[in-house]
């Protein structure tokens, strides 16, 4: 292993390292403060380390991984993204659950598993990526043991990941059995050396998108996301709705653009059903729900058809638009998922609609917040929403996929009438006690309202001059 | 002078104002507006190009955006409307609305802004980052403020301007790629957008993009549903703001960027257009007549009196564009007065329903005199500015359509009918209903007299409007008229061919 080699897989260390520091520290004494602190810092630590470490430089291990711009961007969003989930669930777990230390090693083997993920370039990595990702996943949504419906969505999700990955597995053995290889650039090459592709790798390819179309919760792998979403802890979703999607959508992205799968009809055709689908589907299903979680995981599953029109866009400006997309849904869905996680209570999480009848009068910053939120997920102006849909129709628009696009404004229309639902149900006038609130250190509370605020700050800031961003993606993020 | 631009920009980041600070600013803005209007005259005989001012900051360039304003005559006009019905909307509501006053004033000055920079703005971009802050306050004033259905009206006006708005988005990104690709510059700019080469198939569906965002917010007969509910259920500074500036927005829009940026396509469109219009002023007048709700009511005159201006528009003469720009701003005033009339009914009695009105006159004659006034403006009687504005439109689209202009004139009779009915059944008429009612405050007062002066100026005195308006009308006119005379030319040739 050579110097370089060692300095790019530095951030997968630190992660590993500290997930084993964390576990020896548990095993001597149980503090969640420290142990939360040594998280923190190490997701910090590691995403200083990347910051100083980018260089734009292609760096490659073969044949396992590639250390590229697009690599760097998404493990950083990845951190940082798994920073602030670590900020929200100190205050969540404190109040509820008397073992909480292992989580934290959950969510660092979580984050471990997407870094793994997004820089991979041959299926083995892919899928050890993916299982850490997924096996962590599966204790960390079970995690509040004693509430029913985590248990459930706990094994939901066990049962349906599984699946998905024995669908991919599959897949891979398919394409492997044609192209007699599993890295991406080998399968690009056996691709080009063809004149049409194998029914066989075709089949294979097929199924890979049953299994990843399972992760990504589109249409029509959607039906866990719901209940998951319902059950999981409030900061567990929000890493579910971010890293583990993203994760997949970068490594989607990076694959599909080296086996130039833009020049297969068959699988675009596929996308496009899928995203159609999604799109409306996924809005349809949000439109006709009363909770709070159930309407995120499906407005999450229309996200994902929109996010696959950039995607299908396929030029550079198509991978930009996922980049800043990407961004810009994380801020929003972590600013989302981090109010309702401070709003809910010791035995539930404030996921009915009626818990935020009049929230604006009762506690206005935290409303003001949210519907922030709520206007970036609808494509407002002022928000970092409203550029990622716009770079999105612009992708689309540019490669002339008028009725990707087409649906894509339709669907926000839809999409809008459940998110300003919320909001009205929060300028209400509320008739009630106000529920007391603080049964903890103010400074738990401190910790998440900066972490708020920070991300409404981005929010808007993005939205407003999003410019820094989109140079820091055009720079970053070169694919070829 | 660019400060000043700077100013009305910043206004918007004046957070929570209670009733003062905003009438100050509002006030303040109006001022600056006036003063540069009374200037015009030197400033433009000084300079040659009819763009009085301009500010231009790159935004992200990234796409080309920049944070282009600048301001000719028509806009000029539009924002002495804006700040004036600004003012008034603020005055209106210092007494209706009781509850949330900061956040109330907020979101007020919020569309403001909104709809200032709308008729500003010279990055296509930009203009519809605009066209969309200025929806959510007022989505906001009609679903917080409002009356009884508020939800329902609020999501109506809020998904019908969305949809077309986005519409609107796709045909904007089209034409910023159709332009980049054929000239290698990609951007949003207005001016550049202007020379864009396109053919007739691609320019029908770009315009129809922005048409569609246009004749929803004009709105033009069958897109017109969202705006009596809107209207109906608003607070009154909400429907004065609705009825005197959104609505002109999306006049502003068709004279500013349908017409200049698809030449071709516009002219095919115009019959159509012109016949919706047509339509329009029908439909709404007999709706209108049939309402017993007042604010519905005067809702269904603003559909009428809508229809002038999208028939005026697509009629291509330069006077008719006259007489359009003339009807943005009476309209704004004789409608957003009645509004104000029916709010203040509505603060006496809580009705709005005017079968349980009538005989009011003898009991708030200073009240009644003004609806008066106003009823007759809105249906055109000569000397105040409404007669001016339709009868310009209706001589320029003689030349145009004959049929149809008749058709329109007939619109006239019938906005009489429903004018008069007004008076008739809430100031004349029997008085069994025992409310006791107060005249008009001297705030309310303070409101009036100024719209009554300002009808009766325009009714008398149109010629300074027109003149502030002539510069950018002729620079709308030329491309049209080549072109039109240039299909027409086709149109014999192709005749002389058979």
């Amino acid at each position: 292993m050579s110097k370089n080699d060692f300095l790019s897989v530095v951030p997968l260390f630190i992660l590993t390292s500290s997930a084993i520091l964390i576990l020896f520290s548990i095993s001597v004494k149980r503090n969640h403060i420290f142990i939360y602190v040594i998280t923190s810092l190490s997701l910090a630590g590691d995403f200083v380390y990347l910051l100083k470490y980018i260089s734009g430089t292609r760096w490659v291990i073969e044949p396992l991984f590639i250390f590229d711009g697009f690599g760097e961007f998404n493990t950083g969003l990845i951190l940082l993204t798994s920073l602030v989930v670590t900020m929200m669930s100190y205050a969540y777990f404190e109040q509820r659950e008397e073992r909480k230390e292992e989580y934290y090693i959950l969510l660092i083997l979580a984050t471990l598993g997407a870094a793994a993920l997004v820089i991979s370039k041959h299926f083995v990595s892919l899928f050890l990526g993916l299982e850490i990702l997924s096996v962590s996943l599966y204790s960390m949504i079970a995690y509040l043991r004693k509430r029913e419906r985590s248990n459930e969505a706990g094994i939901k999700y066990l049962i349906m990941a599984a699946f998905s990955s024995a669908f991919l597995l599959f897949g891979m053995a398919l394409v492997y059995a044609t192209s007699g290889t599993m890295e991406f650039s080998g399968i690009a090459a056996f691709l080009a050396s063809t004149n049409d592709v194998p029914v066989m790798m075709l089949a294979g390819f097929g199924l890979m998108i049953v299994g990843v179309g399972f992760k990504l919760s589109v249409v029509p792998f959607h039906m866990w996301a719901a209940d998951v979403y319902e059950g999981a802890p409030a900061p567990v979703t929000a890493f579910i709705a971010t890293v583990s999607k993203g994760g997949i959508v970068a490594l989607l992205v990076r694959f599909f653009s080296q086996i130039h799968g833009y020049n297969y009809p068959s699988m675009v055709m596929a996308f496009t059903i899928i995203a159609i689908a999604s799109m409306f589907i996924g809005n349809f299903l949000a439109l006709r729900q009363n909770n709070v979680k159930r309407i995120l995981a499906y407005s999450s599953t229309a996200h994902m058809g929109y996010l696959l029109v950039a995607f299908l866009a396929g030029d550079a400006l198509g991978v930009e638009a996922v980049s800043f997309y990407l961004v810009a849904y994380f801020v929003t869905s972590l600013g989302a998922f981090g109010i309702l996680s401070t709003l809910s209570d010791k035995d539930r999480d404030a996921e009915k609609l009626e818990d935020y009848k009049g929230l604006l009068w009762r506690r206005p910053w935290t409303a003001a917040l949210l519907s922030a939120m709520l206007l970036s997920l609808a494509g407002i102006p002022l928000t970092a929403g409203f550029v990622g849909k716009f770079y999105i129709i612009a992708a689309g628009v540019g490669s002339q996929h008028w009725l990707l696009v087409v649906m894509l404004a339709v669907n926000s229309v839809i999409g809008l009438y459940y998110y300003i639902r919320i909001i009205a149900i929060m300028f209400e006038q509320y008739e009630g006690e106000d529920k007391p609130i603080g049964m903890l250190n103010p400074s738990v509370y401190i910790v998440s309202g900066v972490t708020m605020a920070i991300l409404a700050v981005l929010l808007v800031w993005f939205g407003v001059y999003p410019e820094g961003m989109m140079t820091l993606i055009k720079g970053l993020v070169n694919l070829n | 002078m660019v400060g000043g631009l700077l100013a009305w920009m910043s206004e918007k980041w004046n957070p929570m104002l209670p009733r003062w600070i905003s009438l100050i600013a509002t006030l303040l803005n109006f001022g600056l507006v006036l003063f540069i209007w009374l200037n015009y005259n030197a400033s433009v005989n000084l300079s040659d190009s009819n763009w009085l001012l301009t500010l231009d900051l790159p935004w992200i360039p990234r796409f080309g955006i920049s944070f282009h304003l600048a301001m000719d005559g028509l806009s000029l006009l539009m924002l002495l409307l804006t700040f004036f019905l600004g003012i008034l909307a603020i005055l209106t509501s210092w007494k209706e609305i009781q509850y949330r006053i900061g956040f109330f004033h907020f979101n007020l000055l919020w569309v403001l802004a909104g709809i200032t920079g709308v008729f500003l703005t010279m990055d296509l971009f930009l203009f519809y980052f605009f066209w969309e802050v200025m929806l959510i306050p007022m989505y906001f004033l009609i679903g917080v403020w409002g009356h009884e259905n508020r939800r329902y009206a609020a999501y109506k006006f809020f998904i019908f301007t969305q949809a077309s708005g986005l519409l609107m988005l796709l045909s904007i990104l089209g034409l910023y790629f159709i332009h980049g690709n054929a000239t290698g510059v990609f951007t949003f700019n207005y001016f550049q957008l202007l020379n864009t080469e396109l053919s007739p198939e691609v320019a029908r569906w770009l315009m129809l993009g922005f048409l569609a965002a246009f004749i929803v917010k004009l709105p033009v007969v069958p897109f017109h549903t969202w705006l009596p509910d809107a209207h109906t259920e608003a607070p009154t500074a909400g429907s004065l703001i609705l009825a005197g500036l959104l609505l002109k927005t999306g006049a502003y829009g068709l004279l500013r960027f349908v017409i200049p940026l698809f030449p071709g396509a516009a002219v095919e469109i115009a019959p159509w257009a012109m016949l919706f219009g047509v339509i329009g002023i029908l439909y709404g007048a007999m709706l209108a007549f049939a309402q017993t709700d007042i604010k519905r009511l005067v809702a269904y005159t603003s559909v009428s009196h809508m229809g002038f201006v999208i028939f005026g528009v697509f009629s291509f003469k330069e006077i008719a564009l006259q007489g359009v720009v003339m009807q943005m701003i009476t309209h704004g005033i004789s409608t957003g007065a009645l509004f104000i009339l029916a709010g203040s009914l509505y603060e006496r009695i809580h009705t709005r329903d005017i079968l349980k009105m009538g005989g009011f006159w003898s009991k708030v004659p200073f009240m009644g005199t003004l609806a008066m006034v106003f009823a007759m403006a809105s249906l055109g009687l000569p000397g105040l500015g409404n007669f001016i504005a339709e009868f310009l439109i209706l001589i320029g689209a003689w030349q145009a359509n004959q049929v149809l202009t008749v058709l329109a004139t007939i619109g006239l009779v019938a906005a009489t009918a429903y004018s008069l009915r007004i008076v008739q059944k809430v100031f004349l008429g029997q008085d069994g209903k025992g409310y006791s009612l107060t005249d008009l405050s001297f705030r309310e007062k303070l409101i009036m007299v100024p719209l009554v002066m300002v009808i009766v100026w325009l009714g008398l005195f149109p010629q300074s409007v027109l003149d502030t308006a002539k510069r950018s009308i002729s620079g709308i006119v030329p491309h049209l008229t080549t072109l039109s005379d240039a299909s027409e030319e086709q149109k014999t040739k192709g005749g002389a061919h058979e």
